[in-house]
């Protein structure tokens, strides 16, 4: 919906010319972190550490690139297992709140709000507060160091928020649909697959695209969990670039790092930036 | 034809979803509690010491010097946060095309990670090869490179300033959507009386975008207070201690020092913290909605 802040006519053009203004300079001041990173990554490895520190490269490199490939066990090993666990996650989120959703929404389940509540009410608990214990179970079970562990921590961060969306995702299906695939006598689960599921898919995007992004950059509970090298996720890697090998930060190899963590945060977020906002809304004004 | 399905079939839906949150939330929470209880330690055993580790807590200085410097830290950065994201919602809030890209790119940074943008300002920072330190010096702001993580004051500034790129635009998305579901006719009643745009924020924005501002300063307030990610990285708990947070300092007696059944006791405090902060925050919704 378009709100016209009005501003009196006099007095419009200047308003105009001072609104751009403001707009420029927070864009500006917004990026500027950004795009002196992305530069100072691809300065030439001798410039990388120069005091003072030049804002322009002198020329373009992608050294501090092929650099972090090799760092530790090679920057591409952390990446994936970044992918493999925020996958895992994405898949655990699903395949658990899609049912649930669809059992919330059209079925009068025994006890149904009260069984909502104690799902959203894990949202209350900070999950910082139990890592304790769940590091404990993960020990016991043999999922610390392991993609699975992660995946399912970070699902429980995000499952009351995905079970919330699909309930009404599922909730908002005109009943018209449902009856007609009832007449034909299809089973509960070809319903779900068949009518359902692809009518509340942008529910489920959403759901995926929050899945990856927590996942992606969840820190706390990857330092504790990935507790061996091999197994680190990109954050839990960035933070060994930073101590360096000798208690000397690389900075080159820093930077060339964290771009690599944020760009498929921004990718993903660019390209499904409706979800994002209003999953946040709807995550947020319950 | 109304349907009618049986009830016990949707219970089958939702068992996986029910037994997820059984097996990883609620039997962890109890654990917590009895594990709150004993000197279980990371190396293995422990026993049963009844509320030894809350007095221990109790009379703990560093615990409370924790849980002073998180609050300290939330009541400076949240209304900087407020503010700054009030005055980007209102900026944001029309659809024109330029305020659009402003509103994409101030939201930018809250998808990318909390590690990555800590390590990216660490850098910033950095008294030697930090671009930040020498814009800072070239403004004749300052008159040579700053330590900023030597000192306690100027390490907080310094998270303050990251974690605020990081987050302003969390707050804006929020209180914009408030302003934006405000009824435009109220605008157009105010631009016909020719009030100003002060009159305007007072009278018309405030009042009725309040429950969203209430919202976003809630969950910005929850997070400020479960802070760990940007001081492990950009400070380490220092100089000497003194900017470990309350999860910073769970993290180090469970996880440094091995000490779980402190921890756990620790985390008990923080868990009964945070739900009462969450508690407010719902029924902030729910008085919002009658």
């Amino acid at each position: 919906m378009t709100i016209a802040l009005p501003a009196r006519p006099l007095k419009r053009r200047a308003h105009g010319w001072l609104i751009t203004a403001i707009c420029i300079a927070v864009i500006a001041l917004m990026l500027l972190p950004l795009v002196m990173s992305t530069l100072a990554s691809l300065r030439p490895l001798a410039e990388t550490s120069a005091t003072p520190p030049s804002y322009l490269p002198s020329s373009l490199s992608l050294e501090n690139y092929r650099k972090v490939a090799e760092y530790q066990q090679g920057i591409w090993v952390y990446v994936k297992n970044s992918a493999v666990v925020a996958g895992m996650a994405i898949v655990i989120c699903l395949a658990l709140s899609v049912p649930a959703g669809f059992a919330l929404a059209r079925f009068p389940v025994p006890g149904k709000e009260v069984l909502f509540l104690i799902i959203l009410a894990s949202m209350m608990v900070p999950y910082q507060a139990l890592l304790v214990p769940m590091f404990l179970m993960f020990s016991k079970l043999g999922l610390t160091a392991s993609p699975l562990g992660l995946a399912i921590l970070h699902a429980v961060l995000q499952l009351p928020f995905s079970v919330y969306l699909m309930r009404n995702s599922f909730e908002a299906i005109p009943k018209e649909l449902e009856e007609a695939a009832r007449v034909d006598g299809a089973s509960t689960a070809f319903q779900l697959r068949r009518v359902f599921m692809p009518l509340a898919m942008p529910g489920m995007v959403t759901v995926a695209l929050f899945a990856f992004i927590a996942s992606w950059n969840e820190f706390i509970g990857a330092l504790i969990l990935m507790n061996t090298e091999s197994a680190f996720t990109v954050p839990i890697m960035l933070t060994g670039v930073v101590s360096g090998d000798f208690g000397a930060v690389d900075w080159g190899a820093l930077q060339a790092s964290v771009i690599v963590s944020i760009l498929p945060c921004l990718a993903v977020y660019l390209a499904l930036q409706k979800y994002y906002v209003s999953g946040l809304l709807a995550g947020a004004v319950k | 034809m109304k349907i009618k399905r049986n009830g016990w079939v949707g219970l089958a839906w939702l068992s996986p979803t029910l037994l997820f949150v059984s097996v990883f939330v609620l039997w962890p929470m109890v654990h917590l509690v009895w594990l709150s209880f004993t000197s279980t330690s990371l190396l293995g055993g422990g026993e049963w010491v009844g509320f030894k580790n809350y007095t221990t807590a109790f009379n703990d200085p560093k615990f409370w010097a924790a849980f002073r410097f998180t609050l300290l830290y939330t009541v400076i950065l949240t209304p900087i946060l407020m503010g700054l994201g009030f005055a980007l919602a209102l900026l944001v809030s029309p659809n024109t095309p330029l305020r659009r890209v402003t509103r994409t790119v101030t939201f930018l940074p809250v998808v990318i990670g909390l590690a990555s943008s800590s390590l990216l300002w660490f850098w910033l920072f950095d008294q030697q090869v930090g671009l930040f330190n020498r814009l800072l010096v070239d403004l004749n702001i300052l008159s040579q490179p700053l330590v900023w993580f030597r000192k306690v004051d100027t390490a907080m500034i310094a998270v303050i300033i990251s974690v605020t790129w990081k987050v302003v635009g969390f707050g804006m998305i929020l209180i914009m959507a408030g302003i934006q579901s405000i009824p435009s006719d109220l605008f157009e009643a105010a631009r016909i009386d020719g009030a100003s745009l002060w009159l305007r924020v007072r009278r018309i924005i405030l009042p009725l975008a309040l429950r969203s501002i209430l919202m976003a300063t809630v969950l910005s307030v929850i997070g400020s207070m479960l802070a760990f990610d940007q001081f492990y990285l950009m400070t380490g708990g220092g100089p000497r201690g003194k900017t470990f947070t309350s999860v910073y300092w769970i993290y180090q007696n469970s996880f440094v020092r091995f000490d779980l059944g402190y921890g756990a006791a620790l985390s008990v405090i923080l868990m009964l913290v945070i739900m009462a902060m969450t508690a407010l925050q719902l029924t902030l919704q729910s008085r919002g909605k009658a």
